[in-house]
């Protein structure tokens, strides 16, 4: 597929508005997410990124004006790491609850060393760091075949090596004709374009 | 899309949440423990006498089996909303109404089962008459479900709180009330000769009510408090 497709958006915001403690953190914000697209949405501490991300992957339900259509399925990585501390990251990844399909061990044993976690696919997660929980979430990208992915932040506590795979996974996965919205104020280093969405200036490019 | 069905996923979920509660053992053994101090101490509030434990012993373990079911029933939710696990179920493509009935049902296995299977050693403890057993442990396998199901609906509701305790409490316990009243008058009913049977079987038809109702207000409790 093209990078861009002029076939019906996999995700469609209409007018969203959101107030928050008195304050309107955006207004009035419609937008079409495609196949083959590679959305950042930026904006300043409490400028609501994670709200919207939330808004639109079906977390957040009321406390808002304005439509979400999805017409795919999507995969939401949120702040939380989601990874239960007592089950070992091949565990968390078979028995994860986001109703993924059930993969075989070999696929996840690929994943995970994918990921840089070889050799700690049967140690209690609790013992792992942040930075190897983050990347067990990263293993879930590569299992899954959602088409749409939105993803809080990823780049958090990855170390350089990590932001690069990561990176060239988003592009694989926009390659793939599916769809990635994320937060996240570092640049992106993709070779493919980046639509952006500012929450603070309001402005969609 | 190559998302598993409802009931595959249904095991999956049983599957984790008993495994995590293997890992965890203490969890387990604490109603137990609990159901064994409270019905060991009373002898010795209520005094020795074999024919006052025989006449109290239906109430007591009833009541005992009742608070150790409140006890674990704040849990059922609050780590998976801890970790964020929560958000990801809410997301799953799978009926959350079945979802919910798998984390109950393995809540019921490691809670109310145990409970019921260990009773007869407490029953003799408190003297309670030979033909009260069978129907001791039926009326605790039936209702410890029902509470299990009904403590589900408080900690759905309550689990996005940071001391939700007290308030699980208050909100479950009115509905504990009719659950408490047939099992004990099941029991009574078969210590004195008569038949357990339609205590059972009203419990049985709360239990039918519960499974279709209960994860209803479950799923709409976890979805308020992931949303909040």
């Amino acid at each position: 597929m093209s990078a861009d497709s002029a076939g019906a958006p996999v995700l469609a915001a209409r007018s969203l508005c959101l107030e928050r403690g008195g304050r309107e953190l955006f207004h009035d914000l419609s937008f079409d997410i495609c196949a083959g697209q590679l959305w950042q949405i930026e904006g300043a501490n409490g400028a609501g990124k994670t709200s919207l991300l939330r808004i639109l992957c079906g977390l957040s339900r009321y406390g808002f004006d304005g439509q979400v259509e999805r017409h795919v399925p999507l995969l939401y990585l949120g702040h939380q790491s989601a990874l239960k501390a007592l089950l070992t990251p091949r565990e968390n990844l078979a028995f994860h609850v986001s109703g993924d399909s059930r993969y075989e061990d070999e696929k996840i044993e690929s994943a995970l060393s994918r990921v840089g976690l070889y050799g700690y696919e049967d140690v209690a997660s609790h013992t792992l760091s942040a930075g190897q929980h983050r990347r067990v979430n990263l293993a879930r990208l590569l299992l899954s075949d959602a088409p749409l992915w939105l993803l809080d932040e990823p780049f958090t506590a990855i170390d350089k090596a990590g932001v690069e795979e990561l990176e060239a996974l988003l592009v694989s996965q926009v390659a793939a004709g599916g769809s990635v919205v994320m937060t996240s104020h570092q640049t992106l280093n993709v070779d493919c374009d980046v639509r952006f969405l500012n929450l603070t200036t309001g402005l969609v490019a | 899309m190559t998302a598993p069905g409802a009931g595959q996923f249904c095991m999956r979920l049983l599957r984790r949440q008993l495994l995590l509660a293997v890992r965890r053992p203490l969890e387990i053994g604490n109603p137990l423990l609990f159901f064994a101090m409270v019905v060991s101490l009373f002898p010795l509030g209520l005094g020795p006498s074999p024919q006052t434990l025989a006449d109290f012993a239906p109430g007591v373990l009833w009541i005992t089996a009742l608070l150790s079911n409140l006890l674990t029933s704040d849990a059922v939710f609050r780590s998976d909303f801890d970790d964020g696990s929560l958000e990801q179920l809410l997301l799953a493509p799978q009926p959350l109404y079945l979802s919910v009935l798998a984390y109950i049902g393995a809540h019921w296995i490691t809670t109310g089962l145990l409970l019921a299977i260990v009773s007869p050693v407490f029953a003799l403890m408190l003297n309670l008459p030979g033909q009260g057993i069978a129907a001791l442990m039926a009326s605790l396998l039936i209702g410890t479900a029902l509470l299990s199901l009904i403590g589900g609906i408080g900690a759905a509701l309550t689990v996005g709180l940071k001391r939700g305790g007290m308030l699980i409490s208050l909100l479950i316990l009115p509905l504990y009330m009719p659950v408490l009243i047939f099992g004990t008058a099941a029991v009574q009913a078969a210590v004195t000769g008569f038949p357990a049977g339609p205590y059972l079987a009203i419990l049985g038809a709360m239990l039918c009510l519960a499974i279709a109702l209960a994860p209803v207000a479950m799923a709409a409790g976890l979805r308020i408090s992931i949303d909040a």
